[in-house]
C-alpha cells in the first residue's frame, strides 16, 4: 500500500488515502487528510473530527451517516445534527470526508 | 418519486429479516461479516432481528480480550446497534444455559427465548440469513 510523507513521518494509506494504522494519526495527519480533501479545518470541522474520534473508540466502526448526523444531534444539538449542517462542513460526504480527516477507516456499506 | 413509481421498484416495502448467528466470535469470519450485513441493511430500512444461538452467544461477551490473538475486538460494535435502529435482539435459552452464562454476561440488552418462542419468531420472517 502507498506510504506518504507527513510532517516528516512515513504513514501508510490505503489505495483512497485513508490512514491504515489508526493508532498513528495526529493533527498534523488530520490537516494534511483535509488538504487532499479540499477541506480547510475550522473549530466547526475539529468537533465533527473529534466525535467521529470518540464514536470509534467507544464502538471501534466508523458509522453511515445517518448514524452520524442522529448521534451528533443527540450531542451538539439539532442544529448541528442535521444534513444541512454537516454537508456545509464535508460538501463530499461527512462520514467520508470526515472519517477521513479522523483517521478512520471508511463507514461500513459506504462506496 | 411518486408513490406510484415506490410501488414499482419495491422500495417500500418492508419485510422481516432475521440474522442468525451461531458461531464463535473469532476463529472464523462469520461473526464479523454478519455483524457488517446487518449494519449495511439498516440503512434499508427493513425489519431486522439478530438471533444469537450455539456458539454464537459467544458474540455478546463482555470483557473480550483479543490482544493474544492478534485481531480486532469488534464485540463493542454490537453496543452501536441501536443507534442503527436495530434493536431486536434475542438469544436462545439453552445455548445461554449450556455454557453457564446469564444476561449479566452480556454487552447488550437481550431477550432471551425458549425454543418455542424462536421457532414463532422464526416462522414469522419473511427471510432468515444463517451466519
Amino acid at each position: 500500500m502507498p506510504m506518504v510523507n507527513i510532517a516528516g513521518k512515513e504513514v501508510e494509506v490505503d489505495e483512497e488515502g485513508y490512514l491504515v494504522d489508526l493508532s498513528q494519526w495526529n493533527e498534523d495527519i488530520a490537516k494534511y487528510m483535509a488538504v487532499e480533501e479540499k477541506v480547510d479545518l475550522t473549530d466547526s470541522h475539529w468537533e465533527v473530527v473529534n466525535f467521529l474520534r470518540e464514536y470509534y473508540a467507544e464502538y471501534q466502526i466508523a458509522p453511515a451517516v445517518r448514524v452520524l448526523t442522529k448521534a451528533i444531534g443527540k450531542k451538539l444539538g439539532p442544529e448541528k445534527g442535521n444534513n444541512k449542517y454537516l454537508y456545509e462542513l464535508f460538501p463530499y460526504g461527512p462520514a467520508k470526508q470526515a472519517c477521513k480527516i479522523a483517521g478512520l477507516p471508511k463507514p461500513t456499506g459506504c462506496i | 418519486m411518486s408513490d406510484m413509481d415506490e410501488m414499482d421498484d419495491g422500495s417500500g416495502i418492508v419485510k422481516k429479516f432475521m440474522f442468525l448467528n451461531r458461531k464463535a466470535p473469532h476463529g472464523t469470519v462469520y461473526a464479523l461479516e454478519g455483524l457488517e450485513v446487518v449494519l449495511i441493511t439498516a440503512a434499508f430500512d427493513q425489519d431486522v432481528s439478530m438471533v444469537f444461538t450455539d456458539d454464537g452467544v459467544y458474540q455478546l461477551l463482555k470483557g473480550i480480550d483479543t490482544k493474544g490473538i492478534e485481531v480486532k475486538d469488534f464485540s463493542k460494535t454490537y453496543r452501536a446497534l441501536e443507534g442503527y435502529d436495530i434493536e431486536k435482539l434475542y438469544v436462545d435459552q439453552k445455548s445461554m444455559d449450556a455454557r453457564g452464562l446469564t444476561e449479566e454476561d452480556l454487552i447488550v440488552d437481550v431477550t432471551v427465548l425458549s425454543v418455542d418462542e424462536m421457532a414463532n419468531l422464526m416462522a414469522e420472517q419473511d427471510v432468515v440469513i444463517s451466519f
